[in-house]
């Protein structure tokens, strides 16, 4: 399993991580313009509104970038593949995608999030959609 | 239009030490001695400094600094934002400061051992801690190169390029490199062979030969007014223009909120106010000095400051353009890739010599030489 460094906690984004345990991909919204944003941010850049809520993601989403992640001096056991992924909402997220060979992996494969526990951390990832959508 | 001002401000004095892997003092003390040097370029002494200016990361305390110099007092501090992309805001601020009148003659420093001690190379270090970083950090972005590599693999895959492509970069960067006996890699150049031959770092961005030096070592600048140009023992290098890239969601070292993620679009802010301010174009430009921590780096640069066109910077190089005797010569010290790592400073600084015609690989008639560290810039000429 690799080491996973522990996110810092954080009063403006604790809702995510928080979401993240409860196996959910929450997207903040502004409670005055609806626009989406991520990162979250304490305050709308589109109407300044400091209310905000959260979006549940529908999950599914696209590689828009990707790497594979060796330590830089020791080969690592078990090395991640990092996706930049852009999901339908429109926001682009980095996680890792799991399930497929880091050489099968090619820009705008269609992905989808599942959630898992790395020690206290839980997070978002991502693999490949069972069955495309039509 | 911001950016004029800058013009009312010189570079004076230019001071380096050692680039190494273990310099074997500490970075006060690597600060000091380039400080000490790049104040008698500039024909001066420390009582004529009143002003400072670094990184925000320098571990060098500015009143420490002075202590070891014999500078009296200060009249103006400050410190850039960020890492090597900042570096050009050096110049910026102190120039800013001298054209405003708040200060009379600005000591810039910027010293480590990022080799022997801190290194920047290796997982988590300074980013663990920050909040900012929860969005890569944890997924296994734990060093540059992999935050920097999500934007290459992007570019790559919308230019249909390969990792050999960026490779044509490190072959001229260590070819100029060869030549520079204040490089580290002095006569040793290399082939794309060998780049091929090296280890991945990350997959399949970057072989361990796309990848800038770590290393020990200070530089220093000193700024001041124009009007000092005649007085000094060295031609002047005027500022004529400075400028920061920032976008609202970027970020130091990425922006992968940004629709087109092969753009560099803070780049591309930064060099039309450089363009603007300075009444120049990217035809003007004798020499560019573009921050190389990372070859895929310098092609998407070239392609945002306009010095060719977008997705045409492989076939920019291929065909020599900016090797020796090229049409815009690119890092002629051989970069931070080839002569050491001082995060961008001693890029500046062969900016300058290549100004004043005392450089190592010295281009022919140089005017104006354009340094760009992604996220800030200079347009520099002749006093």
């Amino acid at each position: 399993m690799p080491e996973v460094i522990a996110p810092v906690d954080d009063h403006d984004d604790r809702f995510f991580w928080q979401g993240a345990r409860e196996g959910k991909l929450l997207i903040q919204r502004c409670a005055r313009c609806a626009s989406l944003r991520h990162p979250p941010s304490p305050m709308c850049p589109h109407c300044r509104s400091t209310e905000w809520v959260t979006q549940e993601a529908c999950g599914r989403g696209t590689v828009h970038a990707w790497i594979v992640s060796h330590h830089p001096t020791m080969p690592d056991a078990s090395p991640r593949v990092v996706v930049l992924v852009e999901l339908e909402e429109g926001v682009r997220l980095v996680s890792n995608l799991h399930g497929i060979d880091a050489g099968q992996v090619a820009n705008d494969l269609a992905v989808e999030v599942f959630f898992e526990r790395f020690g206290d951390v839980t997070l978002p990832q991502f693999r490949p959609v069972s069955r495309p959508r039509a | 239009m911001p950016g004029a001002p800058m013009n009312e401000a010189i570079i004076a004095g230019i001071g380096q030490t050692e680039f190494s892997k273990d310099s074997g003092r500490s970075p006060l003390q690597l600060a000091a001695e380039a400080a000490r040097a790049a104040i008698a370029d500039a024909g001066l002494t420390p009582v004529d400094i009143d002003a400072t200016v670094t990184f925000q990361l320098d571990r060098s305390d500015e009143l420490a600094l002075i202590r070891c110099l014999g500078v009296p007092a200060l009249n103006f501090t400050s410190r850039t934002r960020g890492g090597g992309g900042g570096a050009c805001a050096t110049v910026q601020q102190a120039a800013a400061a001298v054209a405003s009148g708040a200060a009379d003659a600005v000591l810039i420093y910027r010293a480590f051992n990022e080799r022997s001690r801190h290194r920047f190379g290796q997982p988590g270090g300074a980013m663990v801690g920050d909040p900012a970083r929860n969005w890569y950090l944890p997924f296994g972005l734990d060093t540059p190169a992999k935050v920097y590599g999500l934007t290459f693999q992007r570019y790559m895959h919308d230019y249909g390029l390969t990792n050999a492509d960026f490779g044509l970069y490190t072959v001229a960067a260590r070819q100029y490199a060869a030549t520079n006996p204040n490089a580290w890699f002095y006569r040793r150049p290399i082939t794309l062979e060998d780049h091929q031959r090296s280890r991945w770092i990350v997959e399949p961005l970057l072989r361990l030969l796309d990848c800038c030096q770590e290393s020990d070592g200070g530089v220093a600048l000193v700024v001041t007014r124009a009007e000092r140009s005649g007085d000094l023992p060295q031609p002047a290098v005027r500022v004529l223009a400075a400028a920061q890239g920032h976008l609202l969601n970027g970020d130091e070292m990425y922006n992968y909120y940004h629709p087109d993620l092969s753009e560099s679009p803070e780049t591309g802010l930064m060099a039309h106010r450089l363009f603007e301010s300075s009444g120049l174009g990217p035809a003007d430009i004798d020499v560019a000095m573009i921050y190389d921590n990372f070859s895929p780096v310098v092609l998407m640069q070239l392609e945002a400051l306009g010095l060719c066109g977008r997705g045409e910077a492989r076939d920019f190089i291929a065909e020599g353009h900016i090797g020796p005797g090229g049409s815009l010569p690119v890092n002629p010290n051989g970069g931070l890739l080839g002569e050491g790592y001082i995060h961008g400073m001693n890029n500046i600084l062969e900016a300058v010599r290549q100004l004043r015609g005392t450089a190592a690989n010295q281009v022919d008639a140089v005017e104006h030489v354009l340094v760009s560290a992604g996220r800030s810039g200079l347009v520099l000429g002749r006093g």
